[in-house]
């Protein structure tokens, strides 16, 4: 049901390859920015993560009676690794379920790109430093905007996917009806994504804050605290 | 790579579409599918003609119609959606077995099956006949940058390993009685994927620590290269030139 790799044929050539070229943009950016970043710990973070997406995206979770969804995942990467890793992570992810498994067209790719990375990341990364920039700092705040963050991003994707078929669709069909319909699913398929993002950051500014990028520098960092020994300690400590 | 990497689409062979440097093949299917999207949908023949040319390809290269047909089912989200167009979209209305259906939506339901398929099995068809690693090799000679490259490596080498670790706290979870009935498991199962996110970061900064002490300097040692003759780049040429025949056919035909 969520999975929304768009195949080819169903956005016409010329609004796919302009996608593409919006996709190849955003992503050219988020390569400078993740570089600036990470440094030469670009391509193995970055891959690991990758493949973290990838793994989290088979986990399925049950939304309603009998229907499940999964993971897109692109406001939860952007919220723990940064927005420009989580592009970079999304689009690999992306790319590599095109060539490699033909899961959405290849001309689509820009499309799918431009929709479930950069979309996601940036309406969800959004969301979320404006309602940090608000909230007192605690870690209930952080869980609070992440739950806000996916919850936004999942139907936002939808409402950019209406409007990229608005214009390059290959059939008439009636706009708002559809946009309303996708909408009203991916509120649901949404619910299921924040509740999942917002559990896991609160369950890694648990245990390793300073892993949460979106939440550095609002959470106190834990600290290693040393008391000078006394000599009566470091007599035991040789001892032992 | 490691062992163990059960990479659903490639099929080992020494035929002459394996034997294709990467780029080669990349650079054909796209062309043939922006070829085939680009096809008015009212051309049927057209659309024959494209399924044939991947039959031929199929043929050549020894992969079994059964082995594609398997892997099309990935289309069926969007068969779905294909099947309601007729019903919702607007236009003239024409009855066909007694139902009112719109013309424009039975076109276009017809337009995403056939270009979707020949997609579909487009990619199949490169993917079967490409080593994953091959294929990361084409894109970074189409000038894809290096480092996105290494990313998408790095993601297929650990692909296994993060998922295989997720699959051992699935059996931790069982194990202890969980069962993922309704929203309220998403609990149990966002912990998991926190703990996931953790051992897979951390890896990463394990991985990297091993790399720059193999002296990593921000590039990766080219170890075979694959480089394209230009016989290889003309016989690669085949399928996307006579899909532009079939192409200009369709576009020209009255």
């Amino acid at each position: 049901m969520t999975d929304v790799h768009v195949p080819d044929g169903f956005i016409n050539a010329p609004v796919s390859l302009a996608a593409g070229a919006v996709a190849v943009a955003g992503v050219a950016v988020a390569l400078r920015g993740a570089r600036r970043e990470l440094d030469d710990r670009t391509a193995p973070l970055a891959g690991l993560v990758a493949a973290f997406v990838f793994a989290a995206q088979m986990l399925n979770f049950p939304v309603a009676s009998g229907t499940s969804g999964h993971l897109l995942g692109g406001a939860l990467a952007a919220i723990l690794v940064g927005p420009y890793t989580g592009v970079l992570c999304v689009a690999v992810v992306l790319l590599v379920q095109a060539l490699l498994f033909a899961d959405g067209g290849l001309t689509a790719l820009g499309v799918n790109i431009t929709v479930m990375g950069l979309v996601t990341v940036l309406v969800g990364y959004g969301v979320f430093r404006g309602l940090l920039r608000v909230l007192p700092r605690t870690r209930a705040s952080v869980a609070g905007a992440s739950f806000a963050a996916a919850v936004v991003s999942v139907p936002g994707s939808a409402l950019v996917f209406t409007a990229i078929y608005a214009v390059g669709g290959t059939t008439e069909v009636p706009l708002g009806k559809v946009a309303a319909a996708m909408v009203g699913v991916h509120v649901l398929i949404g619910v299921g994504e924040a509740l999942i993002t917002a559990v896991t950051v609160s369950s890694v500014l648990a245990v390793r804050p300073d892993l949460v990028y979106g939440a550095r520098g609002l959470v106190r960092q834990l600290e290693l605290r040393t008391t000078p020994p006394t000599e009566s300690a470091s007599a035991s400590g040789a001892s032992a | 790579m490691g062992a163990g990497h059960a990479h659903a689409l490639y099929l080992p062979g020494s035929s002459p579409v394996h034997r294709l440097p990467p780029q080669c093949k990349l650079v054909a299917v796209l062309g043939f599918v922006l070829l085939v999207v680009a096809t008015p949908r009212e051309r049927v023949w057209a659309f024959a003609g494209f399924a044939l040319l991947l039959a031929a390809v199929a043929l050549v290269a020894r992969v079994p119609l059964a082995t594609v047909a398997r892997r099309v089912v990935i289309e069926v989200p969007f068969v779905a959606f294909a099947f309601l167009m007729p019903f919702f979209a607007t236009g003239e209305k024409v009855a066909v077995l007694g139902l009112r259906l719109s013309e424009d939506g039975l076109w276009g339901a017809w337009n995403i099956l056939a270009k979707g398929t020949l997609g579909v099995v487009a990619s199949i068809l490169l993917a079967a006949t490409t080593e994953p690693r091959a294929l990361l090799l084409g894109i970074e000679r189409l000038r894809m940058p290096q480092l996105i490259t290494q990313i998408a490596t790095f993601m297929l080498r650990y692909g296994d390993v993060v998922a295989a670790e997720l699959g051992r706290m699935k059996v931790a979870r069982a194990a202890r009685g969980f069962e993922a009935r309704d929203l309220r498991a998403t609990v149990v199962l966002a912990r998991s994927v926190g703990a996931l996110f953790l051992r897979s970061y951390e890896r990463g900064e394990r991985v990297h620590l091993a790399m720059l002490s193999r002296g990593y300097d921000g590039r990766m040692p080219l170890l075979h290269d694959v480089g394209a003759t230009g016989a290889q780049w003309a016989s690669a040429a085949a399928l996307p030139l006579t899909a532009a025949l079939v192409a200009a056919a369709a576009w020209m035909a009255p």
